[in-house]
């Protein structure tokens, strides 16, 4: 446990430095509640099963922040400090590997979750968004979700040799995901066909689980997306314990 | 200096695909000594450092850092060891004293970081960010990092590649105070000159092998090569006095002034007395002896370059 809680904090510190990362993470979801927010409003609608357009978005915007932070920040953070050297210089201390990857995995998940606070405090305070669910069950799906993006942040980082790459590839994947994934546009609003194709994409599975779980469905009306986020997981903590290279 | 072993490797080699880095070396390292290894790059010397450091694994030989492993007892040693890399880099936007503050926290016995920053003549730097830090700043960063844990042995990898004249020898001071602290020091250059300037002993590498290990002084000495002595006196000379002084072998004037060539280590002494006890006075004096240089050159046939 030597050096987790300093390292924390001050990757912490450093992630508020990075203006990217930050506005990522934090201001774009908050702006793109508002611009949609502003557009459609929150009124029920039948076409949402009586909930308005913000209800149904912030949970799926959770997903875009979940996307964001281990597509992009993780994979960026872990392939430049591999690149630069970072790492090299932490591997001459006796830290332990695992002390590196998991103070990165609580500050991105704390940002993350941080983000998605954010939008709950503006949709609340701006558009009275409505909750039907569970807390503890949104925050675990929440963390399930975080954790196997996070997963395959590593793995990217792990896999591909370079850092410019490695975020290229990490956008490449996340982007689509965002559009086709109802993430960024409802999954109502997306034709019958792109549905049937992005079913199976990674973020489909946060968005769907997420937006049951704050409306108040059960784990058990969620058990394929739960069980294929959890099979990322552990398959992706698999691949980056065998693909992580301090150089 | 005690005879306390510190470092022991025994038919050291590494291979990187069909090349091989490092040939069959073997060394000790005393407490409390500075020892130097010197070479153009690509002769080994950081592949050797870093396998010392337990940062790489070796394909054959064996080697002992107080006695430990460096591979197998990685974490332990890295407890008593200080390491400044080659090649390496803190996160751009870290300030200097967050860096010093996680490294220590590293540790289970850290300095004070405060008195560290102040002897790394970083005190008013503590609040700059890493990227934003000079190459010798940085440099300085890296030593302060690698001496946060008091160790007993410090390995210091191309200390001073990319620094000005200036900054380079407050480097050597540095490290000199490192050693009057009690540790010892394993450090590698390819400066002929910082290696001879700094260094007890050094350790000649070329092409993965040593060619020469002992001190600088003997090194040069072994070399058997000419120094020279210029020089102008106000006065008269008897040349046939210098000539037949034991180690020189000629005596030329030009340009106004005495060349003297010979070897031996009373050569300067000799000369020096022989033109004041015969009653000419020296205007000027100065000596071109041999150096590391001409070592590397006798024993590889090639120049060192930078």
């Amino acid at each position: 446990m030597k050096g987790l809680w300093k390292l924390t904090f001050i990757e912490m510190k450093l992630f508020m430095r990075e203006p990217a990362a930050a506005f990522f993470t934090l201001v774009f979801p908050l702006m793109v509640l508002l611009i949609f927010g502003t557009i459609y409003g929150n009124e029920p609608t039948p076409f949402f099963g009586g909930y308005g357009t913000v209800d149904v978005s912030v949970p799926a915007y959770a997903g875009m922040i979940i996307g964001s932070s281990g597509l992009i920040g993780i994979t960026i953070v872990m392939s430049t400090y591999r690149e630069r050297g970072i790492l090299r210089r932490l591997n001459a201390t006796p830290v332990r590997p695992q002390i590196v990857l998991g103070a990165n995995v609580i500050v991105s998940f704390l940002m993350t979750a941080l983000g998605m606070v954010l939008l709950i405090v503006v949709g609340k305070i701006v558009y009275g968004l409505r909750f039907a669910g569970n807390p503890l069950s949104l925050f675990a799906g929440f963390t399930l979700s975080s954790l196997s993006f996070f997963a395959l942040g590593f793995v990217l980082a792990g896999l591909i040799p370079t850092a410019r790459t490695a975020q290229v590839v990490g956008m490449m994947l996340f982007y689509p995901m965002l559009f086709l994934c109802g993430a960024a546009v409802p999954l109502e609003v997306l034709p019958e066909k792109v549905r049937q194709y992005t079913s199976l994409l990674p973020l489909t599975q946060v968005v769907k689980l997420l937006r049951g779980l704050w409306i108040g469905e059960s784990w058990g009306q969620h058990w394929t997306e739960a069980g294929v986020l959890a099979a990322m997981l552990l398959v992706g903590v698999a691949i980056s314990a065998k693909t992580f290279r301090w150089e | 200096m005690s005879d306390k072993v510190v470092i022991r490797v025994e038919h050291l080699r590494k291979v990187y695909g069909t090349t091989v880095a490092v040939e069959d070396i073997a060394f000790e390292i005393y407490a409390g000594e500075i020892f130097g290894m010197v070479g153009p790059n690509g002769a080994g010397k950081t592949t050797t450092t870093e396998c010392l450091e337990g940062l790489r694994h070796p394909d054959g030989g064996a080697i002992q850092v107080f006695g430990m492993s460096p591979q197998k007892d990685s974490y332990a040693l890295r407890e008593r060891i200080g390491v400044q890399l080659q090649t390496s880099a803190l996160q751009d936007r870290l300030k200097v004293w967050e860096a010093l503050d996680l490294f220590a926290s590293f540790y289970a016995k850290p300095v004070d970081t405060k008195r560290l920053l102040e002897q790394m003549g970083l005190a008013e730097k503590r609040n700059d960010k890493f990227a934003k830090l000079s190459g010798g700043q940085k440099q300085r960063l890296f030593i302060g990092l690698a001496l946060i844990n008091d160790p007993e042995l410090v390995f210091l990898d191309e200390l001073t590649t990319g620094l000005d004249p200036q900054a380079r020898h407050a480097m050597w001071d540095m490290v000199r105070g490192i050693r009057e602290r009690g540790k010892t020091v394993f450090l590698t250059t390819h400066f002929m000159e910082e290696a001879e300037r700094l260094c007890d002993r050094v350790a000649i590498m070329d092409h993965g092998k040593i060619v020469a290990l002992d001190t600088p002084q003997n090194l040069i000495h072994k070399l058997g090569a000419e120094s020279r002595l210029i020089f102008s006196i106000d006065g008269k000379l008897d040349l046939q006095k210098l000539q037949h002084l034991e180690g020189v072998m000629r005596v030329e004037p030009e340009n106004g002034e005495f060349i003297v060539t010979g070897h031996g280590d009373r050569l300067v002494g000799d000369v020096v007395h022989a033109i004041t006890t015969n009653g000419a006075r020296l205007r000027t004096l100065r000596t071109e002896q041999p150096n590391l240089e001409d070592v590397f050159l006798k024993l590889t046939g090639k120049k060192m370059r930078e």
